[in-house]
């Protein structure tokens, strides 16, 4: 769509068609279906801004992180140690605290990755994100180890104190509330991340991605574009982070090892890294699959293993990719 | 002293297994331009088969009959290598490297599974060779002879190599591919079958890792993916697609491992992965890596 767009532009008026139904059927939605179904959309919803986040990078940049896995677990370990060791229970003092820290730890190891690109920028991504997943391993004391922290829902408050669930300690109130935050911050982030990619600063990355030498004596700074983008993608991925811990009430290690980097990479491939929304469907197409996966067979990680093979080698543009392109030869007919 | 020299010898055994992990990795992408993520987990399949083979045949028979089944690991894992590179990386060549990138991360994800399918989840073990070969005196502690075997076979493995791509045809034929594989292509040389031989070979290599570690170290679900992690800081020390390299690689990891281990046990693995970023900051390709 990405690249059709760039040439034909469409129409605000057709966006918003395409937009607003969805989201009337995604703020009705908890009227009709029951918790578990909330629940898992909004694990999609998570996952869709780490998505989001990462094709900054894949897609745009053309920058292949191995490593996300360290900023999606660093904003879950800030929240955490928030609410373990300060006694914190806002979720906006989370979300700002937890910015914070990866955003600073971003900006840190984005100036040292983007000196190089390719498969080496995987490799440095990967190694620096192991450095945390071993730190969060080894440092039992702080981090739980492999026990990891629990973020119990009950002690947390949104929108500065004027939702909390202490009083109702009803998991399904918890439930409906967070999916509706989530939902609002999945939307300003989506804006976001439109608006970035489709300002000159996203047109940049597009030019460096396809031709860096061009980019480069169209006067382009390509390092500083590079490390500005590396920023933001980490920053994403850190809120999804932190908005996963207190759904999932505990963090462990296992987000911060390297094959949670390769299924955020997996998410955004499945739903097609040349597109906008591609991450977008990916995560919650991920998600769903995953859990159905888990649920039905003890061996989920071979089909998935199966379904990738079968995305790599028959449909590399992925699930809006490929609808996009029979959509395209439909309209021409 | 004598436990300086244990330690020394420690060092060398897990350099010898590093070696030959990372030798095959090496190997890979020095002639395919391929980082194989599903390398640490054929590691852990040589360790499986070599496990199954001596746990299955060689329950009761002679010393002799487990050190004929030890290569199995490293034979069945070569086989898969050649059945992997026709099928599922030969169409990738053409496209982006994120691509091969991924087909090697979902490779890992069914070789993890398919082990745990075929083996179980329980860990498997060929202690008994490592107990019927004994211990010997190093001063006044005992050292298991074993380990001195595999650092034999490790050293064996490096100069079998080092002369198979120096000194041999076929290894001539491998560097020529390497440097490039269209001129290779032009002069005559089969490249598709260069490639699927220099896969197998990679793979050997790891196989043959996971088959000498597996009468020292049980093998486990998830050994792989550790292992892959370890080797990619060996070649990144050392430089990818540097035999040498992979070497030196392997000592300095296992040498600051173990000292790791000794002194500063919490950010012993932190300390290793932090030297390899500074070494692709310092030097992208390697201590002894080509540009």
């Amino acid at each position: 769509m990405q690249n059709d767009a760039s040439r034909t532009g469409p129409s605000m008026l057709l966006i918003l068609a395409c937009v607003i139904p969805i989201l009337v059927v995604l703020v009705a939605l908890p009227k009709f279906v029951d918790t578990y179904q909330i629940q898992l959309l909004t694990y999609g919803l998570i996952y869709a801004i780490a998505g989001l986040g990462f094709n900054l990078l894949l897609g745009y940049t053309g920058l292949l992180s191995f490593g996300h896995s360290a900023y999606f677990g660093l904003g879950a370990y800030s929240a955490a140690f928030m609410a373990k060791y300060f006694g914190v229970g806002s979720m906006e003092i989370y979300i700002l605290g937890g910015l914070l820290i990866t955003g600073l730890v971003s900006a840190a190891f984005g100036y040292i990755c983007v000196r190089h690109t390719r498969i080496f920028f995987g490799i440095l991504t990967l190694a620096l994100s192991q450095v945390l997943w071993t730190l969060a391993y080894k440092f039992f004391w702080v981090t739980g180890g492999t026990d990891g922290l629990r973020v119990p829902f009950a002690n947390l408050t949104l929108l500065g104190g004027l939702i909390d669930f202490k009083g109702r300690d009803t998991y399904q109130a918890f439930t409906q509330s967070y999916y509706y935050y989530v939902l609002f911050l999945f939307c300003i982030c989506t804006v976001f991340m439109w608006v970035i990619v489709h300002s000159p600063f996203g047109k940049a990355l597009q030019a460096i991605r396809d031709n860096e030498t061009r980019a480069q004596f169209l006067g382009v700074r390509i390092r500083h574009y590079r490390w500005f983008a590396f920023l933001l993608s980490g920053s994403f991925t850190g809120l999804a982070g932190i908005l996963w811990v207190p759904l999932n009430g505990l963090v462990t290690p296992d987000i911060l090892y390297w094959p949670f980097s390769g299924e955020i990479v997996f998410m955004t491939v499945l739903g097609g890294f040349r597109t906008f929304t591609g991450p977008i469907v990916g995560a919650v197409v991920f998600n769903y699959l995953k859990v159905y996966a888990v649920a039905s067979t003890a061996y989920w990680q071979l089909l998935l293993g199966v379904v990738l093979v079968v995305l790599v080698l028959a449909l590399p543009t992925g699930i809006v990719g490929t609808l996009s392109r029979l959509f395209g030869k439909f309209r021409k007919r | 002293m004598d436990i300086l020299i244990i330690q020394i010898l420690n060092s060398i055994f897990y350099a010898c297994i590093l070696f030959l992990i990372a030798a095959g990795l090496s190997l890979i992408y020095g002639v395919m331009r391929i980082i194989n993520l599903a390398h640490g987990s054929l590691y852990a399949l040589g360790a499986y088969v070599t496990a199954w083979a001596i746990g299955t045949f060689a329950a009761g028979a002679p010393l002799w009959v487990s050190f004929l089944l030890l290569p199995a690991g490293a034979v069945v894992v070569a086989a898969v290598g050649a059945a992997i590179e026709p099928t599922l990386l030969r169409p990738l060549y053409n496209r982006p490297e994120e691509y091969q990138l991924l087909i090697t991360f979902a490779l890992l994800l069914i070789l993890e599974d398919a082990m745990h399918f075929l083996f179980g989840g329980t860990p498997l073990t060929a202690g008994a060779v490592i107990d019927s070969m004994g211990t010997m005196p190093i001063m006044n502690l005992r050292y298991p002879v074993y380990n001195l075997l595999v650092i034999a076979i490790g050293i064996a493995a490096a100069v079998f190599l080092w002369a198979f791509i120096y000194r041999t045809k076929f290894g001539v034929i491998l560097r020529a591919t390497s440097q490039n594989m269209r001129m290779a292509s032009a002069l005559g040389l089969n490249v598709k079958r260069v490639y699927v031989q220099a896969f197998a070979l990679g793979c050997f290599m790891a196989g043959l890792g996971g088959a000498v570690v597996v009468p020292a170290q049980a093998a486990v679900l998830g050994m792989g993916i550790e292992a892959l992690i370890l080797a990619f800081v060996v070649v990144v020390i050392g430089g990818l697609g540097s035999l040498e390299g992979a070497l030196i690689g392997a000592l300095i990891v296992s040498f600051v491992r173990t000292a790791g281990i000794q002194f500063f046990p919490e950010i012993e693995l932190a300390v290793l992965y932090l030297i390899a970023a500074v070494v692709l900051l310092v030097r992208p390709t390697g201590l002894s890596g080509r540009a």
